[in-house]
């Protein structure tokens, strides 16, 4: 292929992603004039979850760090939307900036250690930090309720003044926001930096040897999730309006790894698709199944494992190899 | 040794010991600022340690490591490579997910300070992207910029590390055998590289094949069991009966140095 046809090509390319980018958000514009109140509040709880898998995905799929902690600083978020929510003020933005330096913040004082290692030594140590974190919310019960929860969280205001009590008016505000916050991550991962965080996946040893602080690399990758997912928690409570240390447990953390992994890491929109999954399969069918619902989340990881090795996000690439494969000469 | 004052490289009675073995054993050695310096000896001779220590993976037990006059013995990796130590590594070490072009170009976007910028799409930049392609031409895979590090031949990724390396903007340039499992053409290309460098970039060169080594080296440091065993240009090390003396039954010279298996130390 030469020059020009390849950058048109491109071109081509990336128009036909726009529009499908657009298409899907037009689409979930649209849902609250189709669905009721109850669907259109597990899409909300949806939005956040995978905002959470998104910006975990650029820890472990961009920078190649698993963590199992990651549902502590989402739960940091949620504790803080949710408090500033009952104490000061019912507007999301403030709730949703204070969550963002929240989540920040705490990614950034406990992540200094963790950033050292790699492997399974981060996982090890980001799941100490995960409990740590999870202990602190069900004790200080004077400031997080305990294992009772945070209650009494009024609705979310966008303009002063007016609460959004609707679900559908709720949900809107969360997928603009979860918009704003796919396009800043998808806008970092096509960013010289993003390339460094391929960099530090592929071959640590050989990012020092050219000049790249790893440790710190993966220090700002860190903080950077963390402030994403603390986001994604100020999303969350804006929805359910309440939090519980069931919010920022061992579980919720292992639940969006696996979204990660079975939606396919490094793509952002995989492991979105995996977090829809996974709440749905958690929420609704766990109803029906009376209590098997981790059981059956383990039977898609191990169908993912075997029949998705790149998740879903690994679909796309098959399918677009057999076209070219079709076309070609 | 004359040329210790403008020396690149200087190390100090250099030591590197693992419990009770000493892999590297008070080494002392002096790079001129320009040189084509080979390190050869056989497997275990503590080769790749010293380069280690050099590059700064290792922290040396004992001496001190200084780069144009400078002691750099407490640095990080990292801080020496952006002083211009770099590296390339004995088994091929390349970013295999990433296209050939992305490869030269994360050292090219760190030398010229924008490998933290992280909100205009890489692509913009398009004097980073430019002078990724520079190298790749340099090192002769201009053609397979677009392919993923992962479909290049064994050859073709030492090709690759090298250009990464050398877009890294090195001062003292350290090859860890470069031409192992390259074909006679792609190492003759390889040497032809290596001799258009500027000529105030020094290399060090751990080698085992010594028409590499006679083409290329200025000067031989011959290394066995840790320690310094002969310095000098290449014909007196050839010569040095001290050197065949090490080696029993050594008769022919360039046996010495042939070692057909790679090393591990």
């Amino acid at each position: 292929m030469t020059g020009a046809a390849r950058t048109a090509a491109r071109g081509l390319a990336a128009r036909r992603g726009a529009a499908f980018r657009l298409t899907v958000v037009l689409l979930l514009v649209a849902l609250p004039l189709f669905l009721g109140p109850y669907p259109i509040s597990a899409l909300s709880r949806i939005l956040a979850f995978a905002l959470l898998a998104a910006s975990l995905d650029l820890l472990t799929g961009y920078t190649g760090l698993a963590s199992l902690g990651h549902a502590a600083y989402f739960g940091v978020g949620a504790y803080t939307a949710a408090l500033i929510g009952i104490h000061l003020t019912p507007n999301a933005p403030v709730q949703l900036l204070a969550a963002l330096a929240a989540g920040g913040i705490a990614a950034g004082l406990t992540g200094w250690v963790a950033v050292r290692t790699h492997g399974t030594f981060f996982l090890m140590l980001t799941l100490a930090v995960g409990e740590i974190v999870h202990q602190l919310a069900d004790s200080w019960t004077s400031l997080t309720g305990g294992s009772n929860g945070l209650v009494g969280m009024p609705p979310i205001t966008v303009l002063p003044g007016r609460p959004l009590v609707l679900a559908g008016f709720v949900y809107w505000y969360i997928l603009a926001i979860f918009v704003l916050c796919y396009a800043v991550l998808r806008r970092i991962t096509a960013s010289p930096f993003g390339r460094t965080m391929r960099g530090v996946r592929d071959n640590e040893a050989r990012m020092r040897a050219v000049g790249y602080d790893t440790a710190r690399v993966k220090y700002v990758v860190y903080c950077i999730a963390g402030a994403v997912a603390g986001a994604a928690g100020s999303l969350w409570v804006a929805q359910t309006r309440f939090v519980s240390p069931a919010d920022l447990s061992f579980e919720i953390a292992a639940l969006v790894l696996l979204a990660v992994v079975i939606g396919g890491s490094g793509s952002l929109w995989g492991p979105c698709l995996g977090a829809a999954l996974v709440l749905l399969v958690n929420d609704t069918l766990s109803s029906y199944v009376a209590g098997r619902g981790p059981l059956l989340l383990g039977l898609a990881f191990v169908a993912a494992v075997y029949l998705l090795p790149r998740g879903f996000a690994g679909l796309r690439g098959v399918r677009v190899h057999v076209r070219t494969r079709e076309t070609g000469p | 040794m004359t040329g210790a004052m403008t020396a690149e490289l200087r190390l100090d009675d250099v030591s590197w010991h693992f419990g009770r073995v000493k892999a590297v054993d008070g080494v002392s050695l002096a790079v001129e600022r320009g040189a084509r310096h080979a390190v050869i000896g056989p497997n275990g001779a503590g080769k790749t340690t010293l380069f280690g220590v050099v590059a700064g993976t290792l922290r040396p037990s004992a001496g001190r490591v200084l780069v144009g006059g400078r002691d750099v013995t407490r640095l990080s990796e990292h801080a020496r490579a952006r002083l211009g130590v770099v590296r390339t590594f004995q088994h091929s070490s390349v970013f295999l997910s990433m296209t050939a072009l992305d490869n030269v170009a994360l050292a090219v976007q760190r030398v010229r300070g924008v490998g933290t910028r992280l909100w205009l799409p890489a692509r913009r930049y398009v004097e980073v992207t430019e002078r990724a392609l520079g190298h790749l031409e340099s090192v002769g895979l201009a053609d397979r910029a677009g392919e993923s590090a992962a479909t290049l031949s064994h050859g073709e990724r030492r090709q690759l590390e090298v250009a990464v390396a050398l877009a890294a903007r090195p001062r003292l340039l350290l090859l860890d055998e470069p031409t192992a499992g390259m074909s006679v053409e792609e190492s003759s290309r390889f040497t032809d590289v290596i001799r258009e460098l500027p000529v105030d970039v020094t290399v060090l060169v751990i080698e085992h094949d010594l028409d590499v080594v006679f083409r290329l080296a200025s000067h031989v440091t011959v290394l066995h069991l840790g320690r310094v065993l002969a310095d000098g240009t290449p014909e007196e090390v050839r010569d040095s009966e001290e050197v065949q003396r090490a080696y029993l039954g050594a008769a022919d010279s360039s046996e010495l140095f042939f070692s057909p298996e790679e090393e591990r130390t």
